[in-house]
């Protein structure tokens, strides 16, 4: 059964095609990847989902409910959060503050109430506290809880940033280059992360990345990309053998 | 040193670290309370003019220093509250209800203002807002028939069911109502700030593509903050409004704005307390600092004074960016984790380079 639907995406910035016709779907609970030499549109498909961008055709369906045209703040209302390649964290808050903001779509208290801080208020700020805490178990962020971002080694910010997407309670996570920087034990803690995601927490995951062994170690199907359009598609070792896939970053590699 | 050990998630929602910060603050505020009776009417004249800058203080820090939208025509939202003020009580309605009035109508207009705000940030939003409170000088004039003008308005003495406060019959009375509203003011922002309105203000200053992704509604929380800015610093207006007793649009020039935001960054920015360490520089420090030179040379130099003040505050800003707040801080941790304090532990680490951001 497919979880979410992308029917000849298009988005072109002025005369650059940045995507150009890209349909997939993705099944509920697997890891579907996205790879594509630089450049290719990858990150530009994840900015049509969370409606950054307007597409420029094609259309986008979650649960069969069309979602092209949402507001961007409601596309986590609909179960679908992100992490962003440029680390975008609330720098001057703590890992706490950063998660607990991941709470915001589940909140129920208005600000009048939050003005007078009721009880009501208190039993929401501890039920969100405990969902964030689970986040933090999940990730071993126990030691940077109360630490400010803007301190952070860039490798502990990356898995803030996938814990503040967790903490949404999402159905699908969009993790766009989650490993990009990382030494290899930390990619390899991520591997097994999105591995528990997907098997303890029945989560779908749709991502993207260049670390070719990650992305054989967790996908279930891969999508290669190349100038905004699909080029291949099926599992990692299908797509990684597939002529036009290796040309592709070959013909990248001519270039540079 | 004292060690704090945290034993349940209502640590971290309680206002107070411990039982010892929450007697402290107790301490403070009975203190406060008391202080009429220990010192002379005068000075808690010049006391209540710190409570309501803290005010004011409070109001814009929600605005620039939480929500990270800088504003430089803040004394147009004062203005709104001590006209509106004036003007109810002239017509004989009482402080209940004027006084929320004076703030909703402030609130309302900065709702308003923040309308074609949403569309801008930074210095943008700095030159309009600069411009808006300079056009304010002159609608404050042309709209005569409630402001009197160039001449300006009266307000009569506060009326409470069964009690008037007249400023200069009763001081003391005075004091403790701005007392009262200062703190019910820092109280609800403190709440604020602990719950997800205030996260997601903050949330809007770091980074609005994030605040997005997390369904923050921009326009919605920025609109939310300039509303309880604004209402905030309406209420410092109504109170300010009873305490010069008659003013005009000159109470309310952009330099009183200019001085609003000097004030909350030296003080401390994105922090409650910066408000009111701001509101006791500008406040104390011009009248210390005559004190001082008064008792140097007794013959005034003009504008010494002014340079004076100006030094330090610059001074201030360049050796402690986090304005005062930060330096209380650092004096504070100093303390608890004492002797093991390290020189460097204020440093800020330099981790890695802000790549290209999406906007
Ligand atoms: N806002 C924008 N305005 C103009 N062009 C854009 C914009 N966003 C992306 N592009 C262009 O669209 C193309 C695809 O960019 P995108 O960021 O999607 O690549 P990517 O596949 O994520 O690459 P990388 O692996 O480097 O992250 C690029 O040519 C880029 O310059
Ligand atoms: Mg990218």
């Amino acid at each position: 059964m497919s979880l979410f639907v992308a029917e000849n995406l298009s988005k072109s910035f002025g005369g650059v095609h940045a995507v150009d016709g890209v349909s997939f779907e993705v099944h509920k609970g697997e890891v579907f990847t996205i790879v594509g030499p630089n450049g290719a549109g990858k990150s530009t498909i994840f900015n049509l989902i969370s409606r950054f961008y307007d597409v420029s055709t094609g259309r986008m369906l979650l649960d069969g409910e069309d979602i092209t045209h949402i507001r961007p703040d409601e596309v986590i209302g609909h179960g679908i959060a992100r992490t962003f390649q440029n680390i975008e964290l609330f720098e001057h808050s703590t890992v706490l503050a950063n998660l607990l903001v991941g709470r915001h779509s589940r909140r129920s208290a208005n600000f009048l109430k939050n003005l007078f801080f009721l009880p009501s208020v208190r039993a929401e700020e501890r039920a969100h506290r405990h969902a964030v805490e689970e986040v933090i178990d999940f990730l071993d962020l126990q030691a940077y809880r109360d630490k400010m971002i803007a301190g952070l080694p860039y490798g502990v910010r990356k898995v803030v940033e996938i814990g503040r997407a967790l903490a949404c309670g999402p159905q699908l996570l969009l993790l766009d280059e989650p490993a990009s920087g990382l030494s290899v034990e930390e990619t390899q803690d991520v591997a097994y992360w999105i591995e528990d995601m997907q098997k303890d927490m029945g989560l779908t995951i749709l991502m993207v990345e260049h670390d070719m062994s990650l992305v054989a170690q967790v996908s279930n199907r891969v999508l290669a990309l190349a100038d905004g359009k699909p080029i291949a598609i099926g599992t990692p070792a299908e797509v990684q053998s597939d002529p036009r896939v290796i040309e592709a970053y070959l013909g990248m590699e001519d270039a540079a | 040193m004292r060690i704090h050990q945290k034993t349940s998630y209502d640590d971290d929602l309680n206002l107070f670290k411990d039982r010892y910060q929450a007697f402290w603050y107790l301490a403070l505020i009975v203190g406060a309370v008391l202080l009429p009776f220990v010192i002379d009417s005068y000075y808690i004249g010049e006391v209540v003019l710190v409570l309501i800058w803290a005010i004011a203080g409070m109001g814009l820090m929600i605005l620039a220093g939480h929500t990270g939208q800088a504003s430089l025509g803040h004394a147009a939202f004062l203005a709104c509250g001590a006209y509106m003020e004036a003007w109810l009580n002239n017509k004989g309605v009482s402080f209940l209800i004027s006084f929320p009035l004076a703030g909703l109508f402030a609130g309302v207009v900065g709702a308003v203002i923040a309308i074609p705000a949403l569309r801008m940030s930074g210095i943008y939003l700095a030159i309009a807002t600069l411009a808006m409170g300079i056009v304010a000088e002159d609608v404050i004039v042309l709209a005569e028939p409630f402001t009197g003008g160039v001449s300006g308005t009266f307000v009569g003495a506060i009326n409470l069911p069964g009690l008037e406060i007249d400023r200069y019959a009763n001081p003391s009375a005075f004091y403790w109502l701005c007392l009262f509203v200062t703190i019910l003011v820092a109280f609800a922002y403190a709440n604020l700030l602990r719950s997800s309105t205030g996260r997601a203000f903050v949330a809007i200053r770091d980074s609005e593509v994030s605040a997005k992704a997390m369904g923050i509604s921009i326009a919605r929380f920025k609109t939310l903050a300039f509303f309880l800015s604004c209402f905030v610093t309406g209420l410092a207006g109504a109170l300010m409004g009873h305490f010069l007793g008659a003013f005009n649009y000159e109470a309310f020039l952009i330099t009183v704005s200019i001085q609003m935001l000097l004030m909350i960054v030296v003080g401390g920015m994105g922090s409650i307390h910066g408000a009111f360490f701001g509101a006791m520089v500008v406040g104390f420090l011009p009248q210390i600092i005559t004190l001082i030179r008064q008792q140097v040379s007794t013959n005034a130099v003009a504008g010494l004074d002014t340079g004076i003040f100006a030094a330090i505050l610059v001074a201030i800003i360049i050796l402690e960016p986090r304005g005062l707040y930060g330096q209380w801080m650092k004096t504070r941790i100093w303390f608890e984790l004492f002797p093991l304090a390290r020189r460097d532990m204020f440093r800020r680490h330099k981790s890695y380079l802000k790549t290209e951001r999406l906007k």
